[in-house]
C-alpha cells in the first residue's frame, strides 16, 4: 500500500473513531489503537503515540464547549493533576520498558472495563451535605448551575479520588488514551461531584494528563508525523461531528453498538498480545 | 454569597481560556494539514511501512530539531511543529491558571499549579 492510500484510509477510520468516541464520552483513543494495530498492522508504540496526540486535540478543542455546559472546578482539577501527571510520567516510562505483547494485553483488559462502563448509564449522585475534611482545607467546594438556580456542592473523599487519578494517569501514559472513564469514576463515585462539574473537570484534566506523557513520547521517537497527521486530523473532525449529535435519539442504540465493538476489539487485542508473546 | 460571585468570575475566565485553546488547536491542525500536503506530494507514492518500529529520526524528536526542519520546508517538520503546538495547548492552560491564581493571591494553588507546570515542562524538555 502506498502512503497516500494508507493516509486516506487511516484518516477515514479516525473520523469514525472520533465520532463514536465523542458520542459515547469514551474518547477516540480506545478505538484508534486497536484500529491501527489490528487492521493496519502498525506497531503499537506508533499507535499509542498517534492516539495520545489526538486525545490532546479533542480535549483542548472541546474545552470551550464543555465550559459552556458545566462548571470546571479548577482547584479540584489542578490538585488531582499532580496525581495524573506523575502517573502519566510513570506510564510513559513503563511503555519504554514493557514488551509490546504485554502492552497489547493490558490495553485489551482496559478496553473490557471501558465496554462495561459504557454499557451502563451514569446516575446522578444524591448531594452529600458534609465535605471531606481535606477538601475543606483545600477549599475545593464550589457551586454549579441547576434548574433551581446556582447551588453549592460538597466534595467527598479526596484521598480515594487522588489515588484513582494516579491510576488514571498511569493508564493514560501507558496506553495513549485519555482514560476519561477512570477520571469520571473518581470524581462521580469517590468525590461525589455533580455531573456538570465532573464531566467538565475531567475534560480539562485529560488534555493536561496527556501532555505530560506526550513530551516523553515525542523525545523517544514514538510520535511519527506521517501516521499521526491523518489520525489527529480525523479524530478532531470526527469528534466535532459527534459533539453536534450528542443529544439525538439514536445515541442509546449507538452506545450499545459501541460497547459491542469495544468488546470485540478487547478480545482481539488480548488474543493478539498473547499469541505474539507465545511465539516469542 | 461571595462564593457564587467568585465562581462566576472563574467561569468567565474559563470561557476565555476555552476559546484561546480552540484557536490554538485550529492553528495546530492547520499547520499539520499544510505539512501533510507537502509530505504527501513528496512521498505519497512510496510504500507505507509501520509494522517495524524504528524510532522517528532524532531531528523530529526535539524542539530545536523540529523548528530547523520546519524552516527548511520539510513536510514532516511542519507536521511535528503543529503537533508540538498542540501539546503546548494544555501546558498553556496550566500556565494561564498560575496567573489567574496569582491575581487572587491564592498561594496554596499557585504552588499546586506550579508543581503541575514543572512536571509538564520536565516531560517536554527533560531527559529520561
Amino acid at each position: 500500500m502506498n502512503i497516500l492510500l494508507f493516509t486516506i484510509l487511516i484518516w477515514l477510520g479516525s473520523i469514525i473513531a472520533g465520532f463514536l468516541g465523542s458520542l459515547t464520552g469514551l474518547g477516540g483513543g480506545v478505538v484508534i489503537v486497536p484500529l491501527l494495530t489490528l487492521v493496519f498492522k502498525v506497531d503499537i508504540r506508533y499507535a499509542i503515540g498517534a492516539s495520545l496526540v489526538s486525545v490532546i486535540a479533542t480535549s483542548s478543542g472541546a474545552a470551550a464547549a464543555y465550559v459552556k455546559e458545566g462548571f470546571t472546578n479548577i482547584r479540584i482539577g489542578m490538585f488531582l493533576e499532580i496525581a495524573t501527571t506523575v502517573g502519566a510520567l510513570i506510564g510513559a516510562f513503563l511503555v519504554l520498558r514493557l514488551a509490546t505483547p504485554m502492552i497489547a494485553v493490558i490495553f485489551g483488559l482496559v478496553l473490557l472495563y471501558s465496554a462495561y462502563l459504557s454499557s451502563h448509564t451514569r446516575s446522578e449522585n444524591a448531594v452529600i451535605d458534609k465535605s471531606d475534611s481535606l477538601a475543606v482545607r483545600l477549599r475545593m467546594e464550589g457551586v454549579y448551575p441547576t434548574l433551581q438556580g446556582i447551588k453549592p456542592y460538597s466534595v467527598g473523599s479526596v484521598p480515594v479520588g487522588f489515588s484513582l487519578m494516579f491510576v488514571a494517569g498511569i493508564v493514560s501514559g501507558l496506553l495513549g488514551i485519555g482514560s476519561g472513564a477512570i477520571k469520571v469514576l473518581a470524581m462521580d463515585r469517590a468525590m461525589r461531584l455533580p455531573f456538570k462539574v465532573s464531566t467538565a473537570t475531567s475534560n480539562f484534566m485529560i488534555g493536561v494528563t496527556a501532555a505530560a506523557s506526550a513530551g516523553i513520547y515525542l523525545n523517544k521517537g514514538y510520535i511519527d508525523p506521517g501516521l499521526t497527521m491523518p489520525v489527529m486530523l480525523g479524530v478532531l473532525f470526527g469528534s466535532s461531528l459527534g459533539a453536534r449529535h450528542l443529544f439525538s435519539a439514536e445515541t442509546k442504540k449507538l452506545r450499545i453498538l459501541f460497547s459491542i465493538v469495544i468488546l470485540v476489539l478487547a478480545i482481539e487485542m488480548i488474543y493478539s498480545g498473547m499469541k505474539a508473546g507465545v511465539v516469542k | 454569597m461571595n462564593n457564587i460571585k467568585e465562581e462566576l468570575v472563574n467561569h468567565r475566565t474559563e470561557i476565555v481560556i476555552g476559546n484561546l485553546l480552540r484557536i490554538g488547536v485550529i492553528t495546530a491542525a492547520s499547520i499539520v494539514l499544510f505539512g501533510g500536503i507537502i509530505y504527501l506530494f513528496r512521498h505519497g507514492l512510496v510504500s507505507a511501512d509501520y509494522k517495524i518500529f524504528q524510532r522517528v529520526p532524532y531531528d523530529l524528536c526535539n524542539v530545536r530539531g523540529i523548528l530547523k526542519s520546519a524552516f527548511s520546508f520539510h513536510g514532516r517538520g511542519f507536521i511535528q511543529l503543529g503537533l508540538l503546538l498542540l501539546i503546548a495547548t494544555p501546558i498553556a492552560r496550566v500556565a494561564l491558571s498560575i496567573f489567574a491564581f496569582a491575581r487572587k493571591r491564592d498561594t496554596l494553588y499557585i504552588i499546586v499549579t506550579s508543581i503541575v507546570f514543572v512536571i509538564l515542562i520536565y516531560s517536554l524538555f527533560g531527559r529520561m
